[in-house]
């Protein structure tokens, strides 16, 4: 039986002349404000902004495909960055695999081992919780509120289970300590964004390339635009289900990952804080657009961080909020929203 | 032996039954088309058969084999392929890609039946990478159906072919589905437009309320005076 709910919703992988045009006001607005900000808050606000991508690009596909808000996405990040941190301090340091400070790096070459299986578990965990619980309440026919409410009871789940393993208290991978790089303009960059922007380009392009080069990545495409009609052509819906889940944890356990690298510390709440920044740069986008979840990460972080230049740190999500609520009152399906 | 047997099939959404048990067969090569009144269960009956809508009572059997209680991406594979009436392509996919959905069981290389249905098709053959959420209302029934014909289908469904197009396009399309009916697929049709398809059809049925009406062939339906007077509008 037909389990996806059928609503107007779809994955846009098309990229229009309007997307071009918006993409351009975006970028001359932010070229504009650069005389009146500090470049190195800028510069932050990009790597911020690529692991914001990461989360959001999976959420929005999930949103897309499965109609389904996942309100534990940011604790996905947290558990894929504890696992690394375990794999990296218990079982690879363990067996004689130690070190930091990997050439222009803080950070050594374990967490590059620890990586791909941290993001692996926490890939397979996200296709267990939907075969345990998600398939089971859409199975009987509950609306999306019920499964996102579904998700935060997992999310406070999952936060309390990485409480009680790895304690409340702050931790960070092994590092050495390394000095910014210096670039004309007093553009200071430190080695490990270089680290995030490399990952991210990489699995957006992964991403991007599956969706449009794989037969699988075009029948989740197909059952994004229409689940019932996917059926009837022989797609094996569950299959795809699967596929969803794996991947957007997959980006969701990199982008724990690398934020841990990037804020040079660990927490159990570090995922769950991330929520607001993801659900903004998704709606901020156009929910569903992959492409509007990508331009809405680097609105987000980058105009967040610029903001403390004004304003205390601690309003960050506020900041993110008030841009969303701004641009949702001009555009209401987002940016890249299409108007169908 | 029918190729299609639908056999007192109850079913419908929920607690709500929309057939009280419906029976039609289908042979093998034949047209045939279901007529009734609006909400009497024609398009239920199409979904009921391919798997959408529960069986709650009765069998649906296809070439012989017992096909009621089989998910729709099971039953595609015997060779029964269905076009819902809308929301029949992938809006944000292209032309080709729509086909490779329709295509999407089959583990051999399916270029080639795209070509031919490209062939067939020609409309289609011009932009395959165009979206076909921006395809005209002709244009889009085309890849619906050719999406379906993917799989080379013994039996196809089609739910109102001609919904919402012009008479020029209308004609076309009824075109079409005959050549196809012409290459051995049997047609099973609901259609508002029933004379029309009752005129190229061999045999006809009238559902009303959820349940079978009249059976007869396609033109004897055509000639009957209550048919007539209360499906077909009255003039002839």
């Amino acid at each position: 039986m037909n389990t996806l709910q059928h609503t107007a919703k779809r994955i846009s992988l098309a990229w229009t002349p309007g997307h071009t045009a918006i993409a351009i006001v975006v970028l001359a607005l932010a070229i504009g404000f650069l005389p009146f900000v500090k470049m190195g808050l800028v510069v932050n606000g990009i790597f911020l902004g690529a692991i914001i991508a990461l989360g959001a690009v999976g959420l929005t596909l999930i949103y897309g495909i499965l109609n389904f808000a996942n309100v534990a996405h940011g604790d996905y990040m947290t558990l894929g960055a504890y696992l690394a941190l375990f794999m990296v301090g218990s079982v690879l340091s363990a067996v004689g695999i130690e070190g930091q400070g990997l050439g222009p790096f803080t950070f050594g070459y374990p967490l590059l081992l620890a990586l791909p299986v941290a993001v692996a578990v926490v890939a397979v965990g996200a296709i267990v919780l939907d075969v345990a619980i998600y398939r089971r309440l859409r199975d009987r026919g509950v609306s999306p509120v019920v499964l996102a409410m579904a998700s935060l009871g997992v999310a406070i789940a999952l936060r309390g289970l990485v409480q009680i393993i790895w304690s409340g208290e702050t931790q960070h991978y092994p590092r050495e300590f390394r000095e910014v790089i210096h670039l004309p303009m007093d553009v200071r960059v430190p080695p490990d964004g270089i680290f995030i922007a490399i990952v991210t380009i990489i699995l957006v392009v992964g991403v991007y390339l599956v969706l449009t080069r794989t037969k699988m990545g075009k029948a989740m495409r197909a059952t994004a635009d229409n689940p019932e009609l996917a059926l009837v052509s022989g797609i094996n819906t569950q299959r795809v289900v699967r596929w969803t889940w794996g991947m957007g944890a997959v980006l969701a356990a990199t982008a724990g990952v690398l934020l841990a690298v990037f804020q040079a510390q660990l927490l159990p709440i570090m995922g769950w804080k991330f929520l607001i920044p993801l659900f903004a740069a998704v709606i901020l986008g156009g929910i569903g657009n992959p492409y509007g979840a990508l331009v809405g990460a680097f609105v987000i972080g980058v105009s967040s961080e610029v903001s403390t230049q004004w304003i205390n740190p601690s309003y960050k999500p506020a900041v993110a909020f008030a841009i969303m609520i701004g641009v949702l009152l001009v555009r209401p399906r987002g940016i890249f929203g299409s108007s169908e | 032996m029918a190729l299609l047997e639908v056999a007192d099939v109850v079913a419908g959404y929920g607690e709500t039954d929309i057939l009280h048990g419906v029976s039609i067969t289908v042979d093998e090569g034949e047209i045939v088309t279901i007529i009734g009144p609006n909400g009497c269960g024609k398009s239920t009956l199409m979904k009921a058969i391919v798997g959408l809508v529960r069986v709650k009572a009765g069998a649906v059997t296809f070439q012989g084999a017992d096909i009621s209680s089989q998910p729709p991406e099971r039953i595609v594979r015997t060779g029964l392929c269905y076009v819902p009436q809308s929301a029949n392509v992938f809006p944000s996919l292209s032309i080709r890609e729509n086909l490779e959905m329709g295509g999407f069981v089959r583990n051999d290389d399916y270029r080639e039946r795209i070509e031919e249905l490209f062939a067939l098709f020609p409309d289609l053959a011009r932009r395959p990478t165009q979206q076909a959420g921006s395809l005209s209302g002709g244009q889009r029934q085309m890849l619906a159906i050719a999406r379906a014909l993917m799989l080379d289908p013994v039996l196809l469904l089609l739910d109102e072919p001609s919904a919402g197009l012009s008479p020029a396009i209308m004609g076309l399309v009824f075109e079409r589905i005959r050549g196809i009916n012409r290459a051995g697929v049997a047609l099973l049709l609901v259609e508002q437009n029933a004379r029309e398809s009752l005129r190229m059809s061999d045999r006809g049925y009238v559902l009303a309320a959820g349940r079978n009406r009249l059976e007869d062939s396609g033109p004897a339906l055509l000639d009957n005076p209550e048919v007539a007077r209360l499906y077909l509008g009255g003039r002839r």
